[in-house]
């Protein structure tokens, strides 16, 4: 839709003190007055243009404090994009931001398309001519961009979840529609409130499911579980500080939660990892002695990525044939450390055990082969090896949000159905979740539910 | 050919079937001086195919043609030999009405009508060719020499157009019924330019009632309540002919199987696409063998005749393979076949060479309706007759013409799905191609459409006034409800037991009690009566207004949103190869189509939303280049 209300992150991904989410449209103003608390109940519609507010952001559903925010205002036309602007600050940093974003999506903002704020100002009269071409570039560029990033979900597991979903709504609507438009066929069954309760509720447990994946959050939102194993003294703590290091960890210290499972954020090359137990490491140097054989076996059964360290100097010993063992059918990256040493290990045998995964030689001492390890994660990550188990992508913000107002019309037919409604009314909820769940994988076209009439059924004169 | 000035029009309206009838009556009810030609004076509004009127989504076309001024409402309530509401069980938004004919008497009624129509001429003729100078379709010329002069022409030439009959390997050329068809024109329209499509539709046989074994049917009688398409109607028609309920058997599918090499749908004899939502009996047992029956309703075609159609049955096999299959049917055993069904194919325009008055673009003030733009139907013939009738004398009486918009009404859609997406097969009206249909009802056609009628002069001021005066009841009956409060006494709690639903604690407003899905107006009307006694309408309205307020709120909520992209126009004569940026495909689309907004923009197939955002930068920028005017 052209001229809903739109949001993004407006500051730069990463790292930073502040970070600002933007929301520009008829709708920015009341969408924020939802989800915004300041003291004294002071109300975002009614205060004066371009101005600032301190308060919380709270989530709607359950009412709770959700981030500590400074939030500007700023009526049109007077603002970049001529249209209401309310821009929301909170805390720099991956999960905050995305939280916020995410709360607005739900309240009815879209995720802005890239470049889409210039070309609302631009539209909007905002930028003059000379830029036009500019813009124009910039959408067709993007928008390519879009579409190749939607091919390549084609073939992702997203996509033929939603598909198979999608074609069971498209398949109980189409029993509706012939019910409706070919009332005396008795061949067709009547579609019944039970029947259509019954697929409906199937509807919704599957996009909680990929909801769950999606507040799980294994990937952008906290990063993959990232688990790094070797025998003591093999550079697992070097290999730590190398990547914590280079890429300026935000170390969390989790409430609640007892400090063995302490973890720490890097972002490599953009692929968010989340390094579990990593005091563990740092103190004890050995997961698997510190925490028993079973507790280890368990974290490295949830981790989506296992960095696996070897000693180049040393030969290969029982111990390390059994953590390949326990790694065995996981992704994971094989590193051989320290390569300044004199070679004792057998890198035939490593390759033979490395099998699949990829094996990276390094000297973290004299900081060799960073540059490849990063590259073999990064490689891992975009080539989508990496998320084989139960990573179905739900990571990113314009699908969750799409999730859940999909989730929000699914629930709306259902209780529709449950209070009596007739079946052709609950039907409009059942087409909004289709179309919904079709906006994920860039497919919302009527026509296909008139084939599927036709294909489903034995109709006519 | 003596070629002779024979008169001078405002409009000429070229075709007397569903769609020439209305779009005569509505040029004409416009004001405008209207002709209206036929080539058999004897066929005005006949019924080619099933003797029936309205059904799902076609219903409610026929109710908005009433609301706006039409005559298809009228004429079957005056001429019905029985009418059945469909879908009861089902919500307000997809109950629909439909009557079967008296096919002599519809043609009968309509004819009188046409005839005393002040303002519209009606005679017998063929017309050959347009008469066009600058661009401009001026008048018509006949088959026997006659030049009729106008400043607009409606063509609605139905299925006649290079019309062929196919009947298992007999074909020959005709219009439907063995009528004479238009060849001339056909080829008139392809000198100038415009692009034709051969489409096929078809027809069952009809058998002789008196040798129908009617014992081994079932009975399918129509509604002993009263029942109208019109608003207008007072007088309504109790008498009622039953239809009749029959199946295929195995032995009927087998005798199609074995003769399928038979069949011009199969031999390839056929070349033109027919309807899928109407597919011959040859072609459901093809393409759905694992069915071990399929039904067959035995429809009359009238009060005196004995002439049955069978429905559900339409072929083009052979008529000795049509006798067999037919006599396997329990009922039809010594069935006498009185019509063999047939096959036609015809020339339709490619609709996209329209603009959404019906126009076409190519020669200005020339205008289609009806199965000549491809679609299939008489609701649908008759919808578009009505506009483009309409439009044509607008046009003439420079009076702003009028586009129904999809949230408007089922003709909106139709016409819009035309000339945005065009068609691939005859096309026809179902509910699901409505994305707004909680707000197309059959029971508030008039209150969408009577003020655009009025407003043209096809509604009377005395129609009109009973239309303002329901609305306004509607309107205080709500409010009413929204503010009366009811308390939770005891004959308050024994209405809420009969209608089986959960007592009150606390009192309630009216409005809200009524939304739970057990209650009905008639119940809190015994609670909280009406100070004046309103119509069985107004409370029908009031019902369904406050009982699906969150529904329609809903659907009005997208209304909007679509408007928005309504309202930013595309200038007519923007160039797209200017444009840098738009993908190929959407270019040679938007060439095509020429979409006159970009939300008619966004529905054209294989135009995306990049294109989309360029097309609206250059036209915001009203930097818009401008093809060299024509």
């Amino acid at each position: 839709m052209e001229f809903d209300t739109i949001a993004a992150i407006s500051t730069p991904p990463g790292e930073g003190a502040i970070a600002i989410v933007r929301l520009s449209g008829d709708e920015a103003i009341s969408i924020a007055e939802r989800v915004f608390q300041a003291p004294g109940q002071k109300k975002l519609s009614t205060v004066p243009s371009h101005t600032i507010h301190y308060g919380h952001l709270i989530e709607p559903s359950s009412g709770r404090v959700a981030e500590e925010v400074m939030v500007s205002l700023m009526k049109g036309p007077k603002t970049f994009t001529r249209e209401d602007v309310v821009e929301i600050n909170c805390h720099g940093g991956i999960t905050a931001v995305n939280r916020v974003l995410q709360i607005v999506l739900n309240e009815g903002a879209r995720l802005a398309e890239p470049g889409e704020f210039t070309k609302r100002a631009f539209l909007n009269g905002r930028i003059d001519l000379s830029q036009a071409e500019a813009v124009m570039d910039l959408i067709r560029a993007k928008t390519d961009k879009a579409m190749n990033v939607a091919l390549n979900q084609v073939e992702g597991r997203l996509s033929k979840l939603i598909n198979r979903l999608r074609q069971e709504i498209l398949e109980t609507l189409a029993h509706v529609e012939v019910n409706i438009d070919y009332p005396e066929y008795d061949d067709v069954e009547e579609m019944t409130h039970r029947v259509l309760l019954e697929k409906s509720q199937f509807v919704q447990q599957e996009i909680d499911g990929l909801l769950r994946t999606a507040e799980q959050g294994k990937i952008l939102r906290e990063g993959l579980s990232t688990v790094i194993i070797g025998r003591p003294n093999v550079g697992k703590s070097s290999l730590l500080n190398a990547l914590v290091q280079e890429n300026k960890a935000i170390v969390t210290d989790i409430p609640g939660t007892t400090r063995d499972v302490i973890e720490e954020y890097v972002n490599v090359r953009g692929v968010p990892l989340r390094l579990v137990d990593t005091a563990g490491i740092r103190e004890t140097e050995d997961i698997v002695e510190r925490i028993g054989v079973e507790r280890s076996r368990k974290v490295l059964k949830e981790a989506d990525l296992i960095l696996l360290v070897l000693n180049y100097s040393d030969e290969l010993t029982p111990e390390d044939e059994k953590l390949f063992e326990a790694a065995a059918g996981m992704d994971v990256i094989v590193i051989v450390n320290k390569t300044d040493l004199e070679p004792k290990i057998d890198m035939d045998r490593v390759a033979q055990l490395a099998g699949k995964s990829r094996l990276v030689t390094t000297s973290l001492l004299e900081e060799q082969g960073i540059t490849e390890l990063e590259e073999a994660i990064a490689g891992l990550f975009f080539s989508g090896a990496v998320g084989a188990q139960d990573m179905t992508y739900v990571s990113n913000s314009r699908h969750i949000a799409l999730l859940n107002q999909a989730n929000r019309s699914i629930s709306d037919a259902i209780s529709g159905v449950e209070s009596g409604v007739p079946i052709d009314i609950v039907q409009i909820d059942l087409t909004r979740t289709w179309e919904l769940l079709g906006e994920i994988i860039g497919e919302s076209v009527h026509e296909s539910l008139i084939d599927q009439l036709f294909s489903q059924f034995c109709l006519g004169k | 050919m003596n070629y002779y000035e024979a008169g001078e029009y405002e409009v000429v309206v070229i075709g007397a079937g569903h769609a020439g009838v209305e779009a005569g009556l509505a040029s004409a009810r416009t004001g405008a001086k209207t002709l209206m030609i036929t080539i058999n004076l004897d066929m005005i509004a006949y019924m080619p195919c099933n003797p029936s009127v309205g059904g799902p989504a076609k219903g409610i076309v026929v109710r908005e043609i009433d609301a706006l001024g039409g005559e298809m409402a009228k004429n079957i309530d005056k001429t019905h030999i029985q009418m059945r509401m469909l879908n009861t069980g089902k919500g307000p938004a997809v109950r629909a009405l439909r009557a079967q004919a008296d096919k002599v008497l519809y043609q009968q009624e309509m004819k009188k009508t046409i005839e005393n129509e002040p303002n519209l001429t009606l005679i017998q003729g063929m017309a050959e060719r347009f008469i066009v100078e600058d661009g401009e379709c001026r008048g018509i010329v006949t088959q026997t020499g006659a030049i009729y002069r106008s400043k607009a022409v409606v063509v609605t030439t139905g299925t006649f157009m290079r019309g062929e009959i196919i009947l298992g390997d007999l074909k020959y050329s005709s219009g439907p019924n063995n009528q004479q068809p238009a060849v001339k024109l056909s080829e008139h329209l392809e000198e100038l330019g415009f692009e034709l499509v051969r489409f096929k539709t078809g027809t069952p046989p009809r058998v002789n009632s008196n040798t129908i074994d009617y014992s081994k049917t079932e009975i399918q009688p129509g509604d002993d309540v009263p029942r109208a398409f019109s608003y207008e109607t007072k007088e309504f028609i109790m008498d009622q002919l039953p239809c009749w309920l029959t199946y295929t058997n195995e032995e009927t599918h087998t005798i199609i199987g074995d003769n399928l090499h038979r069949s011009p749908m199969y031999s390839g004899v056929i070349k033109g696409r027919g309807p899928r939502y109407c597919p011959s009996i040859e072609d459901k047992v093809v393409r759905f063998n694992d069915k071990p029956r399929h039904q067959i309703f035995l429809e009359p075609e009238g009060r005196n005749t004995e002439e049955v159609y069978v429905q559900g049955f339409s072929t083009s096999l052979p008529e000795d393979v049509q006798y067999r299959m037919l006599r396997t049917i329990p009922g039809l055993e010594k069935a006498q076949l009185m019509r063999a069904g047939y096959a036609i194919e015809y020339d339709a325009m490619v609709p996209t060479q329209l603009w959404p008055t019906l126009e076409t673009k190519r020669i200005k003030n020339l205008y289609t309706a009806g199965q000549i733009n491809g679609t299939s139907g008489y609701e649908e013939a008759a919808g578009q007759g009505l506009m483009a009738g309409m439009n044509a004398a607008c046009r003439v009486l420079g009076k702003e013409e009028v586009v129904l918009s999809r949230s408007d009404a089922y003709i909106g859609v139709m016409i819009d799905d035309l000339v945005t997406k065009g068609t691939n097969e005859p096309y026809r009206l179902l509910t699901s191609r409505a994305e707004y249909r909680l707000l197309l009802r059959h029971d508030n056609a008039d209150l969408r459409l009577t003020d655009i009628g009025h407003r043209l002069g096809m509604i009377s001021d005395e129609r009109y006034a009973a239309f303002t005066a329901k609305k306004e009841a509607i309107a205080m009956e709500i409010d009413r409800l929204k503010a009366t409060i009811i308390k939770p006494d005891e004959t308050t709690q024994a209405v809420i037991r009969e209608a089986g639903g959960s007592e009150l604690k606390d009192g309630i407003r009216g409005a809200d009690l009524l939304r739970r899905p057990e209650m009905t107006y008639d119940a809190i009307k015994q609670l909280i009566p009406s100070p004046e006694a309103l119509g069985e309408d107004v409370e029908e309205q009031v019902e369904i207004q406050i009982k699906y307020e969150g529904y329609i709120e809903k659907s009005l909520q997208q209304v909007d949103r679509m408007k928005k992209m309504e309202n930013k126009k595309i200038p007519v004569d923007i160039d797209y190869d200017a444009i840098s940026g738009i993908a190929n495909e959407a270019r040679t689309n938007l060439k095509e189509v020429q979409p006159l907004s970009i939300a008619q923009a966004s529905r054209i197939s294989g135009v995306n939303p990049a294109d989309i955002s360029i097309l609206l930068i250059y036209i915001e920028q009203g930097r818009v280049a401008r093809t060299a005017s024509e």
